[in-house]
């Protein structure tokens, strides 16, 4: 064992306890620490953002260079904090939908071509491979066997899961079968998604515990 | 004034940003980087409001005394502490500021987070049933991910890792896939019905 | 054993499980090799293409610190990688969370490469605005970050001189916990085509698949295990381009064995993740089990 000497050290590894008390139940050192990273995260983004963003793009230009165009978003930005006034709050209004103006029409061809176009042509493959058919034919494995169904049963899995999500006519006769199939396809996403899901949180929870044993009480390399 | 013209600023700006894509003029390139310019300066503003927000619940909690008011006082001394020490000492590695990131923020919301773990094994134990064919499709998935993405796996059965892989890029892929390119279609739709004023929720009540 | 009674456990008992099935490993570790998948293999090989001292790879640090134990592995992983091969590095953040990462990330593999601020690297910092700050890189990198996180003017930055845009940049890598390589391949990707790779959580990973087969993504570290892989990667290319010896020469016994153990962080944690994965396999077992024998009492 060996002890860090550090108190910013101890200083963590105490929060981090405080946190994991609220595994026994619910306590005042967990909600003291809860609240504790609240402020300070609220805090450390105000700072963050009064200098990379506030500061270098807007203060700088307009006050040091005499960009007078900078008025324009600052108002904008600034318009966003009548809504604690209640009688002028409509002025907010402007500011959300310069926002939400541009970012919509910013959105649009970008989709179009990111999750439309490009995804369509990535399943606009031939059906079936002589050459992936040649294969599994000279060598017949498990892995051969996935290669050669693998184009026509994401061809198939991508139209039916499609199918699933149109709405515009009840599921039934051949759109009925194929959201069915679409469905299918779907539970094995989402089951690669869990299992994928679980590595993540204990993934997380090794990165504590590391540091707990680790930099605090140096019982691990 | 109050509902109109918001309107117009959000279908002048949704058209003329849809509109310059398409002409790779001079002037609609420079028009182009001024409101990307904007934008980020606006969006500054609008996360900043986030802040304001959190102040008015938390000081309302203090002077009205309600349940658990005294967090509310760590809160609001934690941002306004680490305000001070971000503008008295800058953002630097090495100064306070940045000590505080990682020896206090750093682990308050990595375990905070790292407690989903906790909660995920007991979720598996209470909760993952083979209950119809669908959910069984779903767990085997999810056991062999979880197996084939360990180093232990391979041990188990060499051909475990290789099997995960093919689920996840072939009927796993065709399912995001379909996912992908139906979200797509929402997000259009939806960002065309804003511009067009028929979609504006974001407006809110109110005259 | 009653089945009632095992549907009833604590759920504490299910904790503590976990907790020593993490904690074991780490105290006693069993030391089973990681194995390269594809997408890991594809990103080492995009970074290893680009050539020293040329144009920089772009690194967007964008993630808050509940992704740490997964994609810090990564960052500093994907830095060493950089500049154990002298490939310069553009380092910024679109996550308001990311630029404390980023600067100890960036700082401290620096430091211990022996690589100058603003001539092997630059960080650039912070800027809000996500797919806005996307497209202004694209037309002007100089124009999306007029200072960089140190809020030295970019123009004055030597390292910045020869960089315009995108067409400056071989491969940009966004880490982030979020849909952030969303918004990189959809504005980077589709109208400047720049190509990207990324580095993610792994509750995220499986969604990443359709653009890898398109091409969108040309690589995909996901979670714990990616990093670990790309972790081996790394100490592998050290040990032939002989840095590691280098390292050893200069370095007393402590110190090097401390960088080693820094360099494998989250290899060492891949004994942990395979026995939690397995107790959670048994959590699901035993409860189905019990389920299905007690819906048969029932009926």
């Amino acid at each position: 064992m060996n002890l860090s000497p550090d108190p910013w050290v101890w200083l963590a590894a105490l929060l981090t306890l405080c946190i994991y008390s609220f595994l026994y139940k619910d306590n005042p050192f967990y909600k003291a620490a809860e609240h504790l990273f609240v402020g300070l995260s609220a805090g450390y983004f105000l700072v963050i953002y009064w200098y990379n963003a506030v500061y270098p793009d807007m203060v700088v230009p307009l006050f040091k260079q005499g960009k007078l165009l900078c008025i324009i978003p600052g108002l904008l930005g600034l318009f966003f904090f009548f809504r604690f006034i209640p009688k002028v709050g409509w002025v907010s209004r402007w500011s959300i939908a310069f926002y939400i103006g541009v970012g919509a029409g910013m959105s649009i061809p970008a989709t179009m071509q990111m999750r439309i176009l490009e995804q369509m042509k990535g399943t606009m493959q031939p059906f079936f491979s002589l050459e992936t058919w040649h294969v599994f034919v000279e060598n017949p494995s498990l892995a051969s066997f996935g290669a050669l169904i693998g184009i026509p049963l994401m061809i198939v899995g991508v139209m039916c899961t499609l199918s699933y999500f149109f709405f515009s006519r009840e599921h039934k006769g051949v759109l009925g079968g194929m959201s069915r199939i679409g469905i299918i396809f779907l539970m094995i996403g989402f089951g690669a998604s869990f299992g994928y899901t679980v590595m993540a949180r204990i993934s997380l929870l090794i990165g504590r515990v590391q540091f707990l044993m680790s930099d605090w009480l140096g019982v691990i390399d | 004034m109050r509902r109109q013209l918001p309107l117009a600023i959000c279908f002048v700006m949704g058209v003329s940003m849809v509109v310059q894509f398409f002409i790779p003029h001079r002037v609609s390139q420079e028009f182009y980087r001024t409101i990307l310019d904007w934008y980020r300066i606006v969006f500054a503003f609008s996360l900043v409001l986030g802040t304001g927000t959190l102040i008015k619940v938390h000081w309302a909690k203090i002077s009205k005394k309600s349940k658990g008011w005294q967090y509310s006082i760590i809160t609001i001394g934690g941002l306004v502490f680490m305000l001070a020490v971000g503008f008295i000492t800058g953002i630097q590695e090495g100064t306070l500021f940045m000590k505080i990131f990682e020896y206090v923020e750093v682990p308050l919301e990595a375990t905070m987070f790292s407690l989903l773990a906790f909660y995920i094994a007991s979720a598996a134990y209470r909760a993952f049933r083979a209950r119809t064919v669908e959910a069984t499709l779903l767990l085997i998935a999810a056991v062999v991910l979880m197996l084939g993405r360990i180093p232990f796996g391979y041990y188990l059965w060499h051909k475990i890792p290789g099997i995960a892989e093919w689920i996840l890029t072939n009927p796993n892929m065709a399912a995001k896939r379909g996912i992908v390119i139906g979200v797509g279609l929402g997000m259009i739709s939806t960002a065309l019905k804003i511009i067009l004023g028929i979609e504006r929720s974001y407006i809110g009540g109110g005259k | 054993m009653n089945l009632e009674k095992l549907m009833r456990i604590d759920r504490r008992l299910i904790f503590l499980l976990i907790a020593l099935a993490v904690i074991f490993p780490l105290l006693f570790p069993i030391g089973l090799p990681t194995h390269l998948s594809k997408p890991v293999q594809d990103t080492f090989n995009a970074v290893d293409s680009i050539p020293p001292d040329g144009p920089p790879l772009m690194l967007s640090i964008d993630y808050d610190p509940a992704a740490m134990p997964e994609l810090y592995p990564m960052t500093l992983a994907i830095l060493r990688h950089c500049f154990s091969r002298n490939i310069r590095v553009l380092v910024l953040s679109l996550h308001r969370a990311g630029p404390g990462i980023g600067e100890m990330a960036t700082t401290r593999i620096a430091k211990e490469y022996g690589k100058k601020e603003g001539e092997d690297y630059v960080y650039l910092g912070f800027k809000p605005g996500f797919g806005a700050v996307i497209l202004r890189m694209g037309e002007d990198i100089h124009g999306a970050f007029l200072t960089d996180y140190y809020n030295r003017p970019i123009g004055e930055i030597p390292m910045m001189r020869e960089i315009h845009n995108y067409d400056d940049i071989p491969l940009v890598i966004c880490l982030s916990a979020a849909a952030i390589p969303e918004l990189w391949m959809m504005y980077a990707g589709s109208r400047y085509h720049q190509t990207i790779a990324a580095g993610v959580t792994a509750v995220s990973a499986a969604d990443y698949y359709p653009f890898l087969q398109t091409d969108q993504l040309v690589g995909l570290i996901g979670g714990l295990k990616g990093a670990s892989e790309y972790e081996k990667l790394v100490n592998e290319l050290e040990e032939r381009l002989g840095v590691d010896k280098k390292r050893k020469e200069s370095l007393s016994k402590e110190e090097y064995e401390k960088l080693q153990v820094s360099h494998s962080k989250a290899s060492a944690g891949m004994d942990s993740q395979s026995i939690a994965h397995l107790v959670i396999i048994a959590f699901i077992v035993i409860g189905n089990v019990a389920y299905f024998a007690q819906r048969r009492r029932k009926r």
